[in-house]
């Protein structure tokens, strides 16, 4: 069982690089402790900007250090970020291209109970939309840190989504494939594709196995690079396989599913399902409570997959 | 130093021909703001045309980006670019479009949207303090600007922050689209908003080059905090009929009201002189 959340892999990425990178600056708004991020505030203080609880002055400022030379990291609650500071997001940081790297904590569902208020299962449709904005939900600690130590090396604004609670690994320490915006193949397979991201890997890959039992063979696409999409893979899959379901703690409308169907429909059509979340406040309840009322298991995705092979 | 009062009007000649010839711009806002940019741009900004990204250069962000026609004016004046591409602002597929853009020489943030510019340029100053770089910055916004929260926002962080190298400057001409800033939005007690909240305030009659570079001079040496200069000044300023007037905050000039302007325009210029 592994206990280390993907945001501690960020503080930890960042506090190391940090060290030899005196342009690296981390901005907190009051969420330094959400973010597993005070390590990083006490060991570079220097190099470290509080904003409090201001989403649209923190994503501002830090393109504003961007344009100076710094190489920012914005942690704040993915709900707000995607939202409340939206258009500082779209004209500080994409349209002006600043070095700005936005990291939505507690993603999707993640603050369970909180209300729709916490939940951000639009941050695809709202920041992806945006002309010169990636989109980035990496699913285990070890995709993470590689996503992090990728991202250091380019100048460019991106997205970055990560739950609050530790994922079960999907990769390992000395085997984690990880080609910056290709999907990484979790299971091979030919007769049917499950495309997942972030935490809905999980449940992709342990349908996979299930369906491998009953002698179908499930391709798994780990497709954390959302924008820019791997359209490379998507079109294999949809050439060398019967039909794609995709996986998502998003709603349909702007989410990964709409992306994959869109990109689907005009190449290479073929049947693709989207399991995500309702048009509608999502249930109360922890986060696998709310994948479980919805459908986002492994169980749900093995039954739609036996649906579409008939 | 040539007679910078007399350029101004130069300057508004372009931005009045400008606006005319791409039959659009802000030439109200445009008019207000042309002492404080060309102040900024000829006076105290450690710049460099020949070398705009120079990374020991001042900064200044033109939070009220609508008035971009003044902006283009005063940096093709200072040599940043050819006055002639002047001439394409707005065009079909130029550079110049109507709101600034780094993609021209000069500019360094996209804008537009207000409410933007202070806290941007608060990360900038953040910046010189951590690299102990010894330049400036400077944010100019509408007061009509004011209205939107995340200004405030900066102004909580740049005070914050003690950033006495951050010199503000609100363009207060009292009008914005809809009418006088105090009956869309009252901004009573302007100094003491500011000043609560951490800022050093000084007031500066804002079309005149001579007094705004004596305060921009004054908000070198505080210390300790940042400085806003409230920079009074009339919409519209250099062109009688368009001063004090809330349609000309938009209005493209006639064929008749072009020569008429041009004419005053010349003879303050000649004043000046």
């Amino acid at each position: 069982m592994n206990t280390i959340h993907n945001r501690q892999v960020i503080n930890d990425v960042l506090v190391e690089k940090a060290k030899t990178d005196k342009d690296i600056v981390v901005l907190c708004s009051d969420s330094r402790g959400s973010a597993s991020l005070s390590e990083y505030a006490k060991v570079h203080p220097d190099q470290f900007v509080e904003t409090g609880i201001a989403e649209q002055n923190i994503v501002s400022i830090a393109a504003g250090l961007a344009a100076c030379g710094k190489k920012c990291f914005v942690a704040s609650p993915a709900c707000f970020l995607s939202t409340r500071s939206m258009e500082q997001a779209k004209v500080d940081v994409a349209y002006s291209n600043t070095n700005v790297k936005l990291i939505g904590i507690s993603g999707g569902v993640s603050y369970g109970a909180l209300g729709m208020t916490h939940h951000s299962t639009n941050d695809i449709a709202t920041l992806g939309s945006i002309p010169n904005m990636r989109i980035y939900f990496p699913s285990d600690r070890h995709q993470t840190k590689a996503l992090m130590e990728n991202l250091l090396q380019d100048n460019r604004p991106a997205y970055i989504r990560v739950g609050r609670n530790p994922v079960e690994d999907i990769y390992s320490e000395d085997n984690t494939p990880f080609v910056m915006d290709k999907a990484t193949l979790v299971h091979e397979g030919s007769d049917i594709t499950i495309i997942a991201a972030g935490e809905m890997v999980l449940p992709a890959q342990q349908a996979a196995f299930s369906l491998e039992s009953r002698g179908i063979k499930c391709r798994v696409l780990d497709m954390y690079c959302i924008k820019p999409l791997d359209t490379q893979a998507v079109l294999k899959a949809a050439e060398e396989t019967k039909a794609i379901i995709v996986i998502e703690e998003h709603v349909a409308i702007g989410g990964l599913g709409s992306m994959v169907s869109q990109f689907v429909c005009a190449n290479h059509p073929t049947k693709v399902i989207s399991l995500c979340l309702p048009d509608e406040p999502v249930i109360a309840g922890k986060s696998p409570e709310v994948f479980a009322y919805y459908g986002l298991t492994a169980d749900n995705l093995v039954k739609t997959a036996l649906e579409l092979l008939g | 130093m040539e007679n910078l009062k007399a350029r101004t009007f130069e300057i508004r000649q372009d931005i009045l021909d400008t606006i005319v010839n791409c039959k659009a711009g802000h030439i109200g806002g445009d008019f207000s703001v042309t002492d404080i940019l060309a102040t900024l741009y000829f006076k105290q900004m450690n710049i460099d045309p020949q070398n705009p990204r120079d990374p020991n250069r001042d900064r200044m962000i033109l939070s009220k980006g609508h008035s971009v026609e003044a902006l283009y004016s005063v940096l093709a004046n200072r040599g940043f670019f050819p006055r002639a591409d002047l001439k394409t602002v707005s065009a079909y597929c130029s550079k110049y479009i109507g709101h600034p853009t780094n993609k021209v020489a000069g500019i360094e943030m996209n804008s537009g949207s207000l409410g933007h510019g202070l806290s941007v340029s608060v990360g900038m100053a953040l910046a010189a303090k951590m690299d102990k770089a010894s330049y400036r910055v400077y944010v100019v916004i509408g007061d009509g600007e004011l209205a939107e929260g995340s200004v405030w926002e900066g102004m909580m962080a740049g005070a914050h922050y003690k950033l006495d190298n951050l010199c503000a400057v609100v363009d207060r001409n009292g009008l914005q689209i809809s009418g006088t800033t105090e009956d869309v939005m009252s901004h009573e007690n302007l100094d003491e908003r500011w000043a609560s909240f951490g800022w050093h305030v000084i007031h500066a009659v804002g079309n005149d080059t001579d007094s705004l570079d004596a305060a921009f001079e004054t908000a070198k040496t505080v210390k300790g905090m940042p400085t806003v200069i409230i920079a009074d000044t009339i919409k519209g300023y250099g062109v009688s009929f368009m001063e004090n007037s809330v349609p000309w905050h938009h209005k493209v000039p006639s064929a008749d009201e072009y020569i008429k302007a041009t004419a005053e325009l010349s003879a303050r210029r000649s004043a000046a002189l």
